[in-house]
Formats: structure tokens, sequence, C-alpha cells
């Protein structure tokens, strides 16, 4: 059970826009598979290839072991019988219907179901409702109850949390988390938001310029962004200019040379000593230094800002550390500030 | 003291008859039309967009000469016409059901089209997902979406339909009590000096077509959600 797509499209350039290729080989099991990515990088474009609605110029797209679109031996099978939920942005709910006739036009004849739908999605008192006198919340959960009863063999998600606040959004993972479980089949999510990719991604690719550049279990991904443009995507990383000075297999480490100090890092047994890149470090593995820890990084102190989570701290060289407010109190009128990068936590990028 | 001769009707209701089949017409044949400009990527579509717009800028007595060698008696289509029919189509009645829709479909083609491609195609695509066929979706999704739109077209049309004279009066005639329509009516009034007459038709023609494009305007006013939550 699972996707395997191999998917190219050319379109061509118009007096607004350029012309851009997408050219992508999507592989995805049961669970949910998130497509991470700037804007026109291809996500959405993906998406409407896979659920019939754009031709592909060449490819081939299987999904569930169903031939869904072969160009080589002409097979194009059309939307309605490709049984792909989709989920837009807006959620596309039929204006000109109640929530329940919504439900009804895609399952026509089956009362029961859409009853036990209304009850399970809380929606059986807005069943007569129309969608413009639903909350944001509401839609979303009609949307998802509309899919449901489709009975669809791929889930595809556009961007359905844009523009929700955070509750909102909480509920709908919330929803979202159970479904994998209660339908079995692979799920597609486009998103921009680094929240939704960690919370609901049991594996992510990053499209970047109309080709996946990185795919993986989330850990694997989130643990070794494969580049500098990946890893800032993300927004979760620091990143600084590094340069191996050492390397040491025997100590399963090497050593590296950051804005005039040197710290232990991972072993790289594919780099050479003297190599220049990045180094990579999630902002939640960086802490402030305590008495007697080692691999420390002196960094200046250039700013803080409030944030969910406590003071965000901005050094030198775009760093970034959230420590308490405690810890702020601690650390205010001083110039400097002593970090620890946890070796493990390390990722050289070359 | 002016004695006026009693008023005949029929020019009205045969205008009004014209009018409601060439209206039914227009939005049949038009709105497929519509559908297939806005909906469809075919080889040849800037050229059928083309010809659907070229009765707007060529003269009623070319649209008409072009009809009466299209369905004259003499033509394929004319043989086949009064084959099944029993009578030919020029100089009778239907005629000015061709002249109407031909005056008056073009218009509502390329605003139908405007109207149709103004769905949003999120539902259109929303419909397909969920199982519908693009028969399904049209008259579940993209029709009702559009129905707003499309009647507003619908009084234009049936307005413009009241008033086509050109291109009638080629291939229909101006036959009293047969094929006088009430624009055709008002011209013979004003030939051979009836005045009192012309008034007459000239104020129903005005106050229908008055009210028409009021009730079209209407019609095309977008609504707004009653409430929200």
């Amino acid at each position: 059970m699972g996707i395997d797509a191999r998917i190219v499209k050319r379109l061509p350039a118009t007096r607004a826009t350029a012309a851009f290729e997408l050219n992508i080989h999507l592989r995805a099991d049961a669970g949910i598979t998130v497509l991470f990515g700037s804007s026109g990088s291809g996500k959405t474009l993906t998406l409407n290839c896979l659920a019939g609605f754009v031709r592909p110029d060449e490819g081939r797209i299987v999904v569930n072991d169903e031939l869904y679109f072969d160009a080589a031996a002409k097979v194009n099978r059309s939307p309605q019988r490709r049984h792909c939920g989709y989920i837009f942005q807006d959620h596309a709910l039929f204006p000109h219907m109640s929530i329940r006739d919504n439900l009804l036009f895609a399952a026509p004849d089956n009362d029961r179901r859409i009853n036990e739908l209304l009850e399970a999605f809380d929606l059986t008192s807005l069943a007569a409702r129309k969608p413009a006198q639903l909350s944001g919340g509401q839609k979303q959960r009609a949307a998802l109850a509309r899919i449901m009863i489709s009975e669809p063999r791929l889930l595809l998600l556009d961007e359905p949390t844009r523009g929700l606040d955070i509750q909102l959004r909480e509920s709908f993972y919330e929803l979202l988390r159970q479904t994998p479980e209660r339908l079995q089949i692979p799920i597609v999510l486009v998103t921009h938001q680094i929240d939704e990719c960690l919370r609901l991604g049991d594996s992510i690719c990053f499209v970047e310029n109309g080709r996946i550049s990185q795919a993986g279990s989330r850990d694997a991904v989130l643990a070794k962004p494969a580049s500098v443009e990946i890893a800032r995507s993300f927004g979760i990383y620091n990143l600084l200019p590094a340069e191996i000075v050492a390397l040491d297999p025997r100590r399963n480490a090497s050593v590296l040379h950051i804005a005039g100090q040197e710290i232990l890092g991972p072993p790289l047994p594919e780099q050479r000593s003297g190599d220049r890149g990045f180094l990579c470090i999630r902002e939640s593995d960086v802490a402030v230094a305590a008495q007697g820890e080692t691999n420390r990084l002196t960094l200046g102190i250039v700013g803080s800002n409030a944030s969910p989570h406590g003071i965000r701290v901005q050094c030198d060289s775009q760093f970034c550390i959230t420590v308490s407010q405690a810890q702020w109190e601690q650390l205010r009128g001083s110039v400097h500030l002593e970090v620890v990068l946890p070796p493990a936590a390390v990722h050289f990028i070359g | 003291m002016n004695t006026y001769s009693p008023v005949d009707w029929f020019p009205l209701s045969l205008s009004l008859r014209v009018a409601v089949l060439s209206t039914a017409l227009v939005l049949s044949v038009g709105t497929a039309l519509a559908y297939l400009l806005s909906h469809k990527e075919f080889r040849g579509k800037n050229l059928l967009d083309s010809a659907i717009t070229l009765p707007l800028v060529l003269p009623p007595t070319v649209l008409g000469y072009y009809l009466l060698v299209l369905v004259g008696r003499a033509s394929p289509l004319g043989r086949v016409y009064e084959a099944v029919f029993g009578q030919p189509l020029v100089f009778t009645w239907p005629a000015a059901v061709v002249a109407a829709f031909l005056h008056s479909a073009p218009i509502y083609i390329k605003a139908a089209r405007a109207v149709l491609e103004g769905v949003d195609y999120h539902y259109e695509w929303a419909a397909r997902s969920l199982g519908a066929s693009e028969w399904r979706t049209f008259w579940r999704i993209t029709l009702p979406l559009a129905r707003r739109g499309l009647t507003s077209l619908g009084m234009l049309s049936f307005a413009r339909s009241l008033g086509d004279f050109g291109v009638t009066i080629m291939v229909a005639g101006n036959i009293p009590g047969r094929t006088q329509t009430l624009s055709v009516a008002i011209y013979d009034a004003v030939e051979s000096g009836n005045g009192h007459l012309a008034r007459i038709f000239v104020s129903v023609i005005s106050i229908t077509a008055l009210a028409l494009l009021w009730s079209s305007t209407y019609w095309s006013q977008p609504t707004r959600p009653s409430s929200a939550a």
C-alpha cells in the first residue's frame, strides 16, 4: 500500500511567470508524507497530478498497486476513478448545498453512514447549515467528513490549516492524526508550516524548484538536512560557517573551527580535513553552558525578543538560542553568551 | 378628432413566441458552447470563438444573406428542414427564431463563458475527486453556481431577441399576420405613416426591455450570506 509516482510536467513561460518543470519521483507508504518547500516549488502541482486534475507530460503513477497514469502506455484514469480525497486550502465545500447535502453528494443513498460521520465530527446540529454559515474549524471538519464518506484510497491535503488560529489547527491535527489509523491509506500533505510538518509527518519530501532534493523519514531528514537551503527553509536550525580542522575516526569525532574557536563534531567519514561548510544544529539542541560542560562556543549577543517558549536570544552569525526568563535575567547586561553544542546533535553540511 | 383603428397585437405575440424559443435555444446551445470554450482545450478553439463573435460585427444584411444561402430552399440544410417539417424555413416565423438566435447568441456565449470561468474550479475538482462524472459535476455544481449570472444573461438574450430587425426582415420577411414581428411592425407603421401604432409598439418594446434589463441587473447582484457563525 503506497504511492510510486514519477511525474514530469512542463509549464511554458507566460507573460507573468517563467517556464517551470516539475520532475519528481515520489514514493510514500501508508501514513502521512509531507511535501515541504517554498511557494512555487511544485508541491500543489504534484498533488494535482496525483489527483488527475493535471495531466503529466511524462511518467507513471501507481497508487496502492493500481495504475493511475502511464504516459508510455497512454493510461490516464479520470479524477473520479482515482478515489483521491482532496482537501483544498479553502475546503471547497459546495456553497449552494447544506453540509448534509455536501456529504450526500459524495455518498448518495447512504444516510446511515452520513449520520454516523456527522456525529463523529460533531456536525449533527450544523447539518442543515450552508458552508457560509460555519466557522473555519467547522468547515474543516465538514470537509474531512465529506472526504471520509467517499472512502478514498489516497488523501491529498493542500495547506489545510492555512489562515486558521492555533486552537483550530491543533484540533485539526488531532483529527488528521487519527485518519491514517481509520483509513489505512497514504496521505500526502502540502504545507509551509514547520510545526505542521513536525507534528504530522511520518516522512518528509523537501521540494525545491520542481525537484525532490531530500526525502526520508521525518527524523532522518530533520537530523541531517542535505543542504544549507533545506536547513534554512525549515527555520529551526542554527547554521555557522565551519572548517574541518581534524578528523579522528578512532575517537569517532571531528574537530571544527568556528568563529576562531574549536569544537568537537560528529565523525565525518565522507569529508576531508580542510573542507569548509556549515555547522548545522537544531535550536532546541543548543543550551546555555553550565559550569563544567565541554564543547562550548562563545558568541556575541546581538539582541533578544520574546517567543512562545521563552526569550529568543540572537547572537553573531544569526545564531539563536531560546532561554528561560530566569536564564535571561542572569544574562542581562552580558555581551557574550556561552553555549554548549552536543557533538551528537551537530551536523556538518559540506 | 382622430379616430384610431383597433391595434393588431399579432406582432407582439409573435415577438414573444420568437423570443421565448430563441432564448431557449440560446440557453441550451449557447451554454453548451460557453462550457466548451471555458472548460476545454482543443485545436481550433480560437477560431470557434471568433466565428461565434462574428455576428456581432457583421452587418445584419450580410448575416441575413448568409442565412438565406445556408437555409434557403435550394441549400442542403433547407431541403432537410423542408423534408422534416413539410414547409420551407425562409419567410416563415421559425426563420425569425433563427434570426433572433443569431442576434442574441454571440453576446450570451461570450458573457456566459466568463461566468462559467468565474466558477471556482476547486468546487468542480472537489466534485470530480468525490467520484462525480463531468456531466454530474456540470449539473450539480457548475450550473447552480453560475445560475445567477446565466439567468441574468438569459434575460438580456430575451430582450435582444425581441428587438432584432435586420436579419429577421431578410430571412423571415414582413408578412402581416405571419412573420411580422414587433420591430418589423414598427418599421412598417412608420413607413405607412401610422404614428399611433408606432408609438404603442415603441412604448411596449421599450417598457419590456427596461423591465428585462432591471431584472437582469437584479439577478446579477451577488448574494451575501444572511448570517455567519
